[in-house]
């Protein structure tokens, strides 16, 4: 019990004197995951738009996929970027393992089926009447997608919510494709593992704090924006 | 709608920093990056917190320090996947380069492992020199025994020692294997009131949280040596031999056999490592 409470303090110590290090570390962390959450919202949110309103053969085996992705564990996702990376392997020439873009990439990757099954879930329970009537009101189809899109706003906020919280607390992919390097690739919960190994266990703790005080804004903010009353 | 106008903030801010990220990226200059594979307890203690920004300033190399067991730092230099290698599994070591895989090896220091327990050493070790002795002992007592389980240097070595007691461990129940780096088995071990083999690096960085004693020491077969290697750029053109030669010339040179020496003094009373550069292995530990 001591260990947590200084711990606590510890996290406040760190943050009040705005050790360098550790602010570093929460603004890199921030940056891949937002940046990836980014990407994996265009993506997530255009084709689980189009699974949603296509109507294709195997769409529920898609869609199950999908879902199934939403569970993709991190380490999965982190081994098999990483052996496609490997300078000598298919994409070696890139040479952009042990960096943050490969950890973008990873963490991407696990952000994207989060964002697209909740994405086919928000447009499909949409009613069907909706979509019939903004066609019948004239509108081309991209103008009737952009406007269903729009319409599910709020659950897709969720799924920015879900993605950015998946991308943010993964340790399995970041420490595999990203190396952990000091200064360069080390984000919150890589950096928390190393130090619970070495055994300092109150920074460890600390930088866990800060990983959740940090995600607790993030999701403030946004959580702030969906509650907002609709203007009638 | 004021929601949309949050919202559009919201993406023009992602947009502005994924810009900015772009344009601060490093560029990735091929030759100015060095993979270092390593193992854990090079990290764990801090010592390449010390030596790599001083080895960075003086060449304006970029090191990337992948720290994992030495088993798969060894199979990162196999496949090409990193430049030079720091590691401790003497056996493994000259059978990579035996294979051709590594070039130059050249020791650089050593320390000792410990074999730590319960102060209660419900096997009744303590004291005890002959390592081979002691794992019989807790055989022999079904004593709980933690093992790394890893193929890391420390688990080479733990099952070169069972190899020497003759008795094969593996499908016993009282010998666990936990699959972790030294510190979280140390942790294991603690909580669970059992034996195992450890660094005395780790130990000692650790040994304020932990339950356990130093049980054995001093025998001969408990040296821990750590090793540079170049992984071999005949094998691995894509390999950076220059960046690779430059830091295994940095770890055996005055300079860092000198902090070497004194590194862990302030804060644990006593060196964890002892500078080895130029000499032999069998003079070791005389």
């Amino acid at each position: 019990m001591d260990l947590i409470i200084e711990g606590i303090k510890k996290a406040f110590l760190l943050f009040i004197n705005l050790d360098p290090e550790v602010i570093n570390i929460t603004l890199f962390s921030l940056k891949v995951s937002g940046i990836a959450t980014f990407i994996s919202l265009f993506i997530g949110i255009s084709s689980g738009t189009a699974i949603a309103l296509l109507r294709f053969p195997g769409k529920k085996i898609v869609v199950s996929l999908v879902n199934t992705g939403m569970g993709l564990p991190p380490v999965v996702v982190g081994l098999f970027v990483t052996i496609f990376l490997w300078r000598n392997g298919p994409f070696g020439f890139m040479e952009i393992l042990y960096t943050p873009s490969a950890m973008i990439i990873a963490q991407a990757i696990i952000a994207t089926p989060i964002v697209m099954g909740i994405t086919v879930a928000a447009v499909q329970q949409l009613p069907e009447k909706l979509r019939l009537q903004i066609i019948a009101l004239g509108a081309t189809r991209s103008q009737m997608v952009w406007t269903l899109v729009k319409e599910a706003k709020l659950p897709l906020l969720a799924a920015v919510m879900a993605g950015f919280g998946g991308v943010i607390s993964e340790v399995g992919a970041s420490i595999m494709v990203g190396g952990n390097i000091k200064g360069y690739t080390r984000v919150l919960t890589t950096a928390t593992v190393m130090e619970t190994s070495k055994g300092n266990f109150d920074i460890a703790i600390a930088l866990s704090i800060i990983l959740l005080v940090m995600a607790f804004l993030v999701n403030l903010v946004l959580t702030l924006v969906q509650q907002r009353r609709r203007p009638n | 709608m004021k929601t949309d106008r949050v919202l559009h903030c919201l993406v023009l801010s992602v947009i502005a920093i994924f810009l900015l990220f772009s344009a601060t990226a490093p560029v990735s200059a091929q030759q100015k990056n060095i993979i270092l594979a390593t193992t854990t307890s090079t990290q764990d203690s801090g010592l390449l917190d010390v030596l790599i920004p001083i080895f960075e300033k003086k060449t304006g190399y970029f090191v990337k320090t992948i720290a994992v067991g030495s088993g798969q730092a060894m199979a990162m230099g196999q496949k090409g996947e990193a430049d030079v290698l720091l590691v401790h599994s003497p056996d493994a070591e000259a059978k990579f380069v035996a294979q051709g895989y590594g070039v130059n090896r050249r020791l650089v220091m050593h320390n000792d492992y410990i074999i730590v327990g319960p102060g209660k050493d419900p096997a009744g070790i303590k004291g005890m020199k002959s390592t081979v002795e002691v794992f019989k002992k807790i055989a022999a007592k079904k004593s709980l025994f933690m093992s790394r389980g890893d193929n890391s240097g420390t688990n080479s070595k733990e099952k070169a020692i069972w190899k020497a007691s003759v008795i094969d461990p593996e499908k016993e129940k009282w010998y666990q294997q936990t699959g972790l780096g030294m510190g979280q088995t140390l942790n294991v071990a603690s909580e669970k009131w059992a034996y195992t083999l450890a660094d005395r690096g780790t130990y000692l960085a650790l040994k304020k949280r932990l339950g356990l004693d130093i049980l054995a020491e001093g025998d001969a077969i408990l040296l821990n040596i750590y090793h540079v290697i170049e992984v071999n750029p005949a094998k691995w053109p894509k390999v950076n031999a220059a960046g690779a030669k430059a830091f295994a010339d940095f770890m055996v040179s005055k300079e860092v056999q000198d902090i070497v020496k004194v590194f862990g003094v302030d804060k644990y009373g006593s060196p964890l490592f002892f500078p080895d550069a130029g000499k032999k292995v069998e003079d070791l530990g005389k």
